[in-house]
């Protein structure tokens, strides 16, 4: 089943077909970035303007190289250079973006659900970069995939996700996907930065070396230093006396354990630096999955007039054929 | 002298003295001259007759939770707009919350509201006076002066009160002029910044939750309080299970307590905020459907004593932007009767326990003489027809505010005439209105 979808705004109700199609399409473009010349003229003609209302290295500089070696035009501002600092409604700022004509909008901001809030009301794709404590779509695509790359299939697989779980995106966006492809979830952290009913998304506990036995994948998550002055652990120092993963920890796990980490990372704190740098750690190879998964996702989303489907046999000057652009009539916001 | 005016073939529904039968009612100088099964015909002579057959004709409604947002937001809500809306929705009289600005923590604000009242001449309005100055929860309001000016209750609502020990004073105080002290109960500290009830929902949707604990840690400090001060604590927009759990078993020892919930909260759960709803964003949250059974189960059985809207209007432009940046609150003055009317029916509640609820029950707590049709009683009457259909469309409110949660439902049941002192202020029925 290919991806229709006019947003990605989560992975939440996305099904193990589209997933497949998603992680497929990204597979084929990884290619891309190992060529001499890392250009393709797929999205010539396109533009991608990226909002990022909160800190963002990584997502950021990967989106634009993302968006670049696939010949779009990429625009993007920040919420200190943007005209948030005017007192403009992040409603006002979007839908003068979209008044500009682009063909993706991609979203970073600290408020759970604010791609929801503006995919209703634009005409253009709107691309979750991460929202407040809720999705980080793309983050999990690319986490699956580098998961994929080394163990094949997902199904089956025992994920142990440690840290602070309770305001994690990734691992939100992990756990709706990883379930719906069939692997088993742990949650791994202290009771403060859990919930009672997280146990309906997997087995919850409060013991690293229990939480990742015999474990096939440990993700761990960032731990944001300002957490300890809201009383979620009274120390950084404690925090990673219990959860930081070191080698012994990472010993109980299976032998061909993957460590991940969605970055960036607090050495000594949630992972030790032997570790992070060590033999079963995959941290970079996410960072590169991470340019082909947003390929794709630009790709899927900037091309949904297109009705064939994408094979890994097509040639890039296929996929760059012009096309005609159906114009959606522009949706009205109901005046009261 | 203003012509007389006859209900005739209504089913009169007054619960201060248990009728619930089919009366003639007859209006003279703005009171109840006469409620039975026949008038005699020369107390009849050149009455206007209204003809409400299969109507139920009610004491006036009362709503005594509303926000009418002027003196200072008149961008959300006037008074002349709210009392418009609320007598479109049936109601004759309510209470008005002090967070305005200035707030109503003086004598010359209360003042200042009844006056815009007069000026509208739809609506009854009792103004609500501040516990503390300017809602800041540190010092007590000049409760004395506001109650020489008309105030009718205190409360800080929306600012719960943190301060215990101004809440021990406030009982206290209050008791003196007879006055009770409405709460909001919520614990600040344990809500957060919480924006929707805390749980499975609040989880998924990525938001911070604020749990039940934050209202029921407060409302047991509440009645602790009571216990000891005296006074009288009425318990704003009841919201879960627990609360009305601890209602139950303080009105069981003989506290004096009473309580209210919001159609909101006895019709929708969290389920609402899907799609990060703000039109389903208020404080205190919509909770799940075990806490809307149990606030169901209280209007039942009479622990929780009176149904009121917590009409709370805003801007457009406020409900417009991300759910975290939202402000709380929906309408309600014109949707509350026809949720109730709904409630009834599904929660199996007699209409006299159900209309108590609305008329009898506040006009008593607020010490109002209102709530009944009895003769000599002010003719304050709203007239309903049970059986129409209509569909909820915010753009046909009275109101300015336009936020519900109820947009494109199907109800029953809506006010056709609203009658205060005698005086028909809003009519509809036959596509005219007055």
């Amino acid at each position: 089943m290919p991806f229709t979808r006019r947003h990605l705004l989560g992975l939440e109700d996305v099904s193990s077909e589209e997933l497949s199609y998603l992680l497929d399409t990204a597979q084929s473009f990884k290619e891309i970035s190992e060529r001499e010349i890392k250009k393709v003229p797929t999205l010539r003609g396109k533009t991608v303007v990226g909002m990022f209302y909160e800190a963002s290295t990584r997502t950021r500089t990967s989106f634009e190289i993302a968006a670049k070696r696939m010949s779009a035009d990429f625009v993007s501002l920040s919420a200190s250079t943007s005209s948030v600092t005017k007192g403009e409604t992040l409603l006002d700022t979007a839908r003068n973006l979209d008044a500009m004509r682009p063909d993706a909008l991609i979203l970073r901001h600290a408020s759970s659900g604010a791609p929801h809030f503006l995919a209703a009301r634009l005409d253009c794709a709107v691309i979750n970069a991460g929202d407040g404590a809720h999705e980080h779509p793309t983050q999990a695509l690319l986490d699956l995939l580098t998961m994929r790359e080394r163990k094949q299939k997902l199904a089956g697989l025992t994920v142990a996700i440690v840290g602070d779980v309770l305001h994690s995106r990734v691992a939100r966006s992990n756990v709706f996907a990883l379930k719906t492809l069939g692997a088993n979830i742990r949650l791994v952290g202290p009771p403060t930065l859990l919930a009672p009913e997280m146990r309906a998304w997997g087995d919850v506990t409060t013991d690293l070396h229990e939480g990742v036995r015999d474990a096939d994948v440990i993700m761990m998550l960032r731990i944001q230093l300002e957490r300890q002055g809201k009383n979620f652990f009274p120390t950084v120092d404690e925090y990673s006396r219990y959860f930081c993963l070191t080698e012994s920890a990472v010993a109980r796990a299976k032998s061909d354990v993957m460590i991940m980490h969605p970055g960036p990372i607090n050495r000594g704190v949630e992972i030790a630096s032997d570790v992070a740098d060590g033999p079963y750690s995959v941290i970079l190879d996410q960072v590169t999955n991470g340019i082909a998964v947003r390929m794709a996702v630009l790709y899927l989303l900037t091309n949904q007039a297109r009705t064939q489907t994408h094979s890994e046999g097509e040639t890039q000057a296929e996929l760059a054929a012009p096309e005609v652009e159906v114009v959606a009539p522009r949706l009205r916001r109901k005046v009261g | 002298m203003s012509q007389p005016v006859h209900i005739r073939g209504g089913t009169v529904i007054d619960p201060a003295s248990g009728t619930q039968e089919r009366r003639d009612v007859l209006v003279r100088e703005g009171k109840i001259i006469a409620v039975s099964e026949l008038i005699a015909e020369e107390a009849l002579a050149g009455a206007k007759v209204i003809e409400a057959a299969n109507h139920l004709v009610l004491p006036g409604l009362i709503d005594m939770h509303v926000h009418l947002r002027e003196p200072g937001y008149e961008y959300r809500e006037t008074v002349e707009s709210g009392t418009r809306a609320a007598v479109a929705g049936g109601f004759t009289a309510m209470a008005c919350m002090a967070n305005t600005k200035p707030v109503n923590d003086s004598a010359a604000v209360t003042e200042y509201i009844l006056e815009r009242a007069q000026a509208a001449g739809l609506a009854r309005v009792y103004p609500i006076g501040a516990v503390s100055k300017e809602l800041k929860g540190e010092e007590l309001a000049e409760i004395g002066e506001m109650r020489q000016a008309g105030i009718v209750a205190v409360s800080d609502d929306g600012m719960p009160i943190m301060n215990g020990g101004l809440m021990r004073r406030a009982l206290e105080y209050s008791s003196m002029f007879g006055l009770p002290v409405i709460v909001h109960e919520e614990d600040r500290l344990i809500a957060g910044d919480g924006v929707m009830n805390e749980g499975a929902m609040s989880l998924r949707l990525g938001l911070k939750g604020v749990p039940a604990a934050a209202e029921e840690a407060m409302l047991a400090r509440d009645l602790s309080l009571l216990e000891r001060t005296g006074g009288r604590l009425h318990v704003a927009h009841a919201s879960t299970a627990g609360s009305v759990d601890l209602i139950r078993r303080a009105k069981d020892r003989g506290l004096a307590v009473t309580a209210e919930a919001a159609p909101h909260h006895f019709t929708l759960t969290e389920a609402a905020v899907e799609g990060y709803n703000t039109r389903a964003k208020m404080n205190p949250p919509l909770r799940t459907l075990q806490d809307v059974e149990a606030i169901r189960h209280a209007l039942a059985d009479g622990t929780i004593d009176v149904i009121a809207s917590d009409h709370a209007p805003h801007h457009r432009d406020e409900k417009e932007v991300e759910f975290d940046h939202a402000l709380n609150g929906v309408v309600g003055l014109e949707t509350t009767l026809a949720l109730s009317l709904r409630l009834a029916e599904e929660a199996q509640i007699p209409l006299l326990r159900l209309i108590a609820a609305m008329s009898l029950n506040p006009a008593r707590i607020l010490g109002l003489p209102l709530g009944t049709l009895a003769p000599g009683a002010e003719a304050d009457i709203t007239v309903v027809d049970p059986s129409s259909r209509w569909t909820v469309q915010a753009a046909r409110f009275q109101s300015k505010g336009r936020s519900t949660p109820f947009e494109g439902m199907e109800l029953r049941g809506h006010a056709v005439l609203t009658m205060v002192a005698g005086r028909i202020v809003w009519r509809t029925g036959m596509g005219q209105s007055i």
